[in-house]
């Protein structure tokens, strides 16, 4: 059961479309996109390339240069553990280190029955409570080995 | 009599329980058929003792929490029958931590419903924007400069000279952004008030476009920050419902429109030209300085780039005079700064106060030390580019100049407090291996530089000709802090470089073995 829909060009020309007009319109379509299919599909990069009237290789530059965007489909849940300054001053290494050797996996990798995929953020702003997380659209605070275990229990 | 109840709908609020708290209050009022009205407010930053329940009554709002669900029945008994109750806070605004402030920017958070422009305006809001249309541009500009305020962003720079820039650039299109790609660990400042006093910002934006002539606005945030950018956008809407932007500002004659723009993951965007180039479209890369974006800016037109704590003090300065704003403050730092508690601290949690406070007041006395009891040994000020303080340096006042006279910074006001289980070493290396990951790739010095750096310190870790890699190590950041193009590669040094200055124990031996993999 995904969150997301199956690739289909002309739902994301609707997409694109909805976007005409608009100074700058670039990351506005890649989010879309994104929320839409969970990633940026191969066949949307000719049709944004299209719409905005810039080359392919310019949307591939954009995609590959911010780290929210995706070129392949994530799990079922994502799971984004914050790696930064204020989470590490209060255990967030030792719940991340937990968290990759109980789903067996690293930074940007998905669980082999693709119920989860484990990213890296650099700070939630959730830095009084942490260490912090966001399961999908949720965030988590003063997370711990023990909600992770449980985590992973409830996404499989 | 209808109860009215409060309760946050912040991101960090409901990471602690806040909503299942919201939920259990409802079915447990109508369970007792009482007649209760929850509204779902900003956060007023205390957030130990979130998620914080308040309830109106004649002499104030009084507070519970830290609550759960659980909690939820013996609250109300409490509520009901005039009893103690353990989670009881009594007044508020008399919780010392709160009463210490003094609160200009945030003077809304957590008291208002941020969807209400009608609570807004009951609580002083759009009274800046009405003496600004009032006033007129150059009396704005003027106000402003008076004020004394500096960009809250962490440069520092005069808010009024940047606006009198723009105001006399010429251009038929000119743009103000606000940067709320608060991206530094340690602050939530930017993503208070755009999820508890949203119209501040928009009211403050207004005011800069009619200041230098702007009829267009874009607000950065982030993707990290989906309830910030749900509330800004719906805050939007009301806001040109009602008039208070869009084509006639308050029926002034004035125009101007905000949009939000949310980013994909990029600190770096978070320095001003390279949200420029993110907002056209592109890989957000840092332009080469000059042109200054207040000559030739977003979509090459004149642009004013402002934090979003910039923005937000303007309404204040503007309702209430530039003198009342200029009286707090020490030095050439005037005003206040809403500083924000983060990391291993007892009472986490935004504290605005005027400049001059010491770092050791704020952590020892206002934050009551570590959270978890032990000492505390490290405190990161300003984010992933600011210096580590040791507790030698706990007499440094809260001022732009005093944390640059000590090889730190103040940045967007974020304080990591670490205990004495810190290891420097590790945390000089994250500062380099975060630059790394970061870095847009434009300059030499920080797009390789940080990479090197990595693998310096882990020669260090090793054991491998410790003195002569140190040694290399501050060559490395002489050369990336002189030689980067912006911020990202200039200031990774601070936290490498106070990392070797003030905890120089921590490089001398190598790691142990258990610790390195």
């Amino acid at each position: 059961m995904s969150r997301h829909e199956g690739w289909s060009a002309e739902r994301a020309r609707a997409v694109i479309d909805s976007h005409a007009g608009e100074d700058g319109a670039m990351l506005p379509v890649l989010h879309d996109l994104q929320a839409m299919f969970g990633y940026i599909p191969h066949e949307a990069v000719p049709l944004v390339a299209d719409a905005l009237n810039v080359s392919r290789a310019e949307v591939r530059g954009v995609v590959s240069f911010y780290h929210d965007f995706r070129d392949h489909p994530p799990g079922r849940h994502v799971l984004r553990l914050c790696r930064a300054e204020a989470c590490q001053s209060v255990g967030g290494v030792r719940v991340a280190d937990h968290a990759r050797a109980r789903f067996g996996i690293d930074w940007h990798e998905t669980t082999a029955d693709g119920a989860l995929t484990l990213e890296p953020v650099y700070c939630l702003g959730l830095c009084a409570c942490g260490p912090s997380a966001m399961l999908d659209e949720t965030p988590i605070a003063r997370l711990d080995e023990a909600q992770i275990d449980a985590l992973i229990e409830a996404a499989r | 009599m209808t109860m009215r109840c409060f309760l946050p709908r912040d991101m960090a609020a409901v990471a602690l329980g806040a909503d299942r708290v919201a939920a259990a209050l409802t079915a447990e009022a109508a369970r007792r058929g009482l007649d209760m009205a929850l509204t779902r407010t900003g956060t007023r930053g205390l957030f130990w003792l979130e998620p914080l329940l308040e309830v109106a009554t004649e002499g104030g709002r009084i507070g519970y929490g830290p609550l759960s669900a659980d909690d939820v029945p013996g609250v109300l008994d409490a509520i009901m029958s005039g009893a103690e109750h353990g989670k009881g806070l009594g007044r508020v605004e008399a919780i010392p931590f709160l009463k210490r402030q003094t609160r200009l920017t945030f003077a809304r958070a957590g008291i208002t419903d941020p969807l209400s422009l009608e609570d807004y305006r009951a609580h002083d809001g759009l009274r800046g924007l009405e003496r600004a249309v009032a006033l007129g541009p150059a009396k704005i500009v003027e106000a402003v400069t008076q004020s004394g305020l500096r960009g809250r962003g962490g440069a520092g720079f005069p808010t009024g000279i940047k606006w009198r820039t723009v105001a006399e650039a010429p251009g038929a299109r000119k743009f103000v952004v606000c940067n709320a790609d608060e991206g530094d660990s340690g602050t939530y400042a930017d993503r208070m008030v755009m999820e508890g006093d949203p119209f501040t910002l928009i009211e403050g934006m207004a005011i800069a476009g009619i200041a230098v002539g702007a009829t267009k606005g874009y607000i950065y945030s982030r993707s990290e920050y989906p309830f910030a950018n749900a509330t800004m956008r719906k805050a939007i809407v009301l806001a040109r419902e009602a008039g208070v932007i869009g084509p006639n500002v308050l029926g002034s004659g004035f125009a101007f429109e905000p949009e939000l723009r949310v980013g994909a993951g990029a600190y770096v965007c978070g320095e001003e030209t390279a949200m420029l180039d993110s907002i056209e479209g592109k890989r957000g890369q840092v332009r080469a300085k000059p042109p200054l974006p207040a000559h030739v800016g977003l979509f090459g037109c004149p642009t004013v780039v402002n934090n979003a704590l910039s923005l937000a003090a303007v309404p204040f300065i503007m309702a209430e005079g530039a003198d009342a704003y200029r009286d707090y403050g020490m030095g050439r730092s005037r005003g206040t700064m809403p500083i924000q508690l983060a990391g291993n601290i007892r009472y986490g949690g935004l504290f605005e106060t005027a400049f001059g406070v010491t770092l050791g007041e704020l952590v020892q006395d206002i934050g009551g030390g570590t959270r978890n009891g032990r000492p505390v040994r490290a405190v990161q000020v300003g984010g992933p580019l600011g210096a580590y303080f040791p507790p030698a340096l706990f007499d440094t006042p809260f001022d732009y100049e005093a944390f640059a006279a000590k090889d730190g910074l103040i940045g967007h006001g974020g304080v990591v407090v670490f205990d004495d289980t810190v290891d420097m070493r590790a945390q000089a290396r994250f500062a380099m291996a975060f630059c790394a990951i970061e870095s847009c790739g434009k300059c030499t010095p920080c797009r390789i530089g940080s990479t090197r750096g990595v693998e310096v310190v882990d020669r260090i870790a090793a054991g491998d000709r410790i003195a002569a890699n140190v040694a290399l190590l501050r060559d490395l950041c002489e050369t990336m802090k002189y030689g980067s193009l912006c911020a990202l590669g200039g200031f990774t040094p601070f936290p490498v470089l106070s990392a070797l200055d003030h905890f120089p124990e921590d490089f001398a031996a190598p790691a142990m073995p258990a610790a390195a993999d």
